[in-house]
């Protein structure tokens, strides 16, 4: 392997442990919190929120859009990283 | 001023704001048609992409489905916007550096096959057009509410509208008008948000005022709760549909909403690979201000509505009640004779909308002649009112109801628009440039594609006039058609290199039959139809997307593993878009 497909398969590697971590998030706080353990959540309280709740309809989507302001930056970190940057 | 002077002097000017930028924007190649020239910022792209993204259904109808839903509801709050994550991770980077113009072309090239092309065009043919009837119907409802003409004249109006954008700038004029229409919709859908949610919280922001006291000093979600158990519906909070088909609706609608055709080509737009991870971002983040205020909305209407009728005497009722009910969007029948309103649990009529008769009843309501006179409910509501109606539940000034018939139209013909540019360059660039005559010029090709159009816009707007029984329930379902047919074979053709064309076509073509079958059988009761008892594994038409993906996924790699790995070539080339450099402009070639 050139030094070339090397820089590109690590580069790849990098990318998909960052997905796998990312998705992870995005499956726990919307089918995990919203739906999977919405009941046990919503014994707990946020203000006036049942927080199982408060997940499935305000916090998932809080979280996504945290989620893709992280990945814009870890990936530009990444193609720097990598000489991949334009 | 009237509301009428007001809904007319908006929607005017945002008219002439969309012809202007139509015109300023003209396209001259095929380049500027279907990419927008490519140069378009990230910002602009977000904002044309959230418009493009939040259509009539998202403006009008969500906040009026969650209120009457509550929990069961977050399938499309979390859904809706869920998808951007697997968008922006899992699919427009990538799309973007393969740089092509539209997604039959990904599907074409990466699996080196015209037999895959045609699949993916054919698919993309049938989500789009499900989803523009809609779009067309929407306008015309917002147009006869508001302006007090015919249905049909609202859309053919609407259709002039698209039609003039369309034409003139394909995606570079569409990509602008957009722009405009995003925040024309986002402040007409803010405004009356934050008055409310003052008027009933005392807070001004209504995501926060969803979660805050009311004036007796109890939190108003649990006000709701209890308005909820008191009149026999189900506890707003908590919801009646199976965790399952809420796990399998809200997974179907992320992925379907990821696998749409028209929100995938905006990514194309943008220069660079940066851009498109960029532009998806402030997509979401721009599309999340209405999504968490939809939830605000839902909770207050659901509360201003029950305290505004429930056991209230029909003589005594604020005029807008009497209005919409000229609209046809409202209806009481005094079943036990007191005068008063009955709103409590119950179908009020017989499942259907309500047929009037001519004749008015004792108190001036207008009678109806459906058969459903045994349930105690007498109030029926359509859901579209939560958004339209609720500046004047709420008596807000009438610039406000002016605002709101400009947004909700501004909603519409932004995704009309970005839907029939999709549906004619598969025609025009993916069948007739790709497949049937791959030597025409450049100048031939667009006027292809402005043909394409023309004729796409006469075929939703026949949709829009004489809408097919089918067109509402089909709609819902194109997220599960797209989920069940594109979003595995871009996902698995970036991530998967040893996927082939054998195991891609067979995995959408079983995909999108299967689905179409479910929702034949149980949405347009066809091959025996069917009640909830049979649904496959509890699953409900608008979740079953979730299953057919997956059967879509174990085909295709089960295919793909059986017969010969794709040619060397497409392996470099699914090495090469993995790697965000060196992506150039979008092009033909």
């Amino acid at each position: 392997m050139s030094d070339e497909q090397k820089n590109a398969s690590a580069y790849w590697k990098e990318n998909i442990k960052y997905l796998t971590i990312l998705l992870i998030i995005w499956f726990v706080v919307s089918f995990g919190c919203g739906i999977i353990f919405r009941e046990a959540l919503d014994t707990i309280r946020l203000g006036g929120f049942k927080l199982g709740f408060w997940f499935a309809q305000q916090g998932s989507i809080y979280v996504f859009v945290i989620l893709i302001f992280v990945y814009i930056r870890l990936m530009n970190k990444l193609d720097k990283k990598y000489g991949f940057d334009e | 001023m009237s509301v009428q002077t007001w809904t007319w002097i908006l929607v005017g000017i945002s008219f002439t704001l969309y012809f202007g930028i139509a015109i300023w924007a003209r396209a001259g190649s095929t380049k500027e048609f279907y990419v927008a020239g490519g140069g378009v910022s990230p910002l602009a792209n977000g904002m044309a992409t959230a418009a493009d993204w939040m259509s009539a259904a998202s403006f009008i109808s969500m906040a009026g489905i969650i209120s009457f839903a509550g929990y069961d509801g977050s399938v499309y709050l979390m859904g809706w916007t869920g998808g951007y994550v697997l968008l922006a991770l899992l699919l427009a980077p990538y799309l973007r550096k393969f740089g092509k113009f539209t997604v039959p072309d990904f599907i074409g090239d990466r699996y080196y096959s015209n037999t895959a092309r045609t699949v993916a065009v054919i698919c993309a043919l049938i989500v789009s057009f499900t989803y523009v009837a809609g779009q067309m119907r929407g306008v015309g409802i917002v147009f006869s509410q508001f302006l007090q003409v015919d249905i049909i004249y609202g859309v053919l109006i609407g259709m002039t509208v698209v039609l003039v954008f369309a034409l003139l700038g394909g995606m570079k004029g569409i990509t602008y008008t957009q722009v405009a229409q995003y925040c024309v919709l986002i402040f007409a859908f803010m405004v009356p948000a934050f008055f409310i949610s003052v008027q009933m919280t005392g807070n001004l922001i209504p995501q926060i005022g969803m979660g805050s006291t009311v004036e007796d000093g109890t939190y108003l979600l649990d006000k709701l709760d209890a308005l909820h158990t008191q009149l026999g519906f189900k506890e707003y909070t908590s919801g009646s549909k199976s965790t399952w088909d809420v796990f399998a609706i809200t997974l179907a609608l992320m992925a379907g909403t990821a696998g749409l055709p028209h929100v995938i080509v905006r990514f194309f737009t943008v220069p660079k690979v940066k851009d498109a991870r960029k532009s998806a971002g402030y997509a979401l983040l721009l599309i999340a201000i209405l999504y968490t205020t939809a939830p605000a909305i839902a909770v207050f209407s659901r509360t201003n509505l029950i305290e505004t009728v429930s056991e209230k005497e029909y003589s005594e009722i604020p005029v807008w009640f009497k209005n919409w009910e000229n609209t046809g969007l409202i209806s009481w029948t005094d079943k036990n004779g007191d005068g008063k309103i009955q709103y409590v649990a119950g179908n009020a009529l017989d499942g259907k909308k309500p047929i009037y008769t001519e004749d008015r009843g004792t108190f001036g309501e207008r009678l109806i002649s459906n058969s459903n006179m045994s349930a105690k409910n007498e109030l029926y509501v359509d859901r579209d009112i939560m958004v339209l109606a609720n500046p004047e539940i709420a008596q807000l000034p009438n610039w406000v109801i002016g605002l709101v018939a400009a947004g909700g139209l501004a909603a519409a013909l932004s995704t009309a628009a970005g839907l029939l540019l999709v549906i004619s360059t598969s025609v025009s660039h993916d069948l007739i440039k790709k497949q049937l005559k791959p030597d025409i010029s450049d100048k031939a090709e667009l006027m292809a594609a402005r043909i394409a159009i023309f004729v796409a816009i006469l075929i939703a707007g026949y949709f829009g006039i004489n809408p097919p029984g089918f067109v509402a329930a089909v709609v819902a379902l194109a997220f599960g058609l797209a989920a069940a047919s594109f979003f595995p074979a871009i996902v698995l053709g970036i991530f998967d290199k040893k996927m082939n064309k054998e195991g891609a076509i067979s995995g959408m073509i079983v995909g999108i039959v299967l689905m179409l079958f479910y929702m034949m059988k149980f949405k347009l009761d066809m091959f025996g139809g069917g009640t909830q008892e049979d649904w496959w594994f509890g699953t409900s038409p608008e979740g079953f997307g979730t299953i057919a993906m997956f059967v879509n996924v174990v085909i295709s790699v089960v295919v793909s593993r059986v017969t010969a790995a794709p040619p060397q070539n497409v392996q470099e080339m699914v090495e090469s878009i993995r790697i965000p450099s060196g992506a150039g402009e979008a092009s033909d070639h």
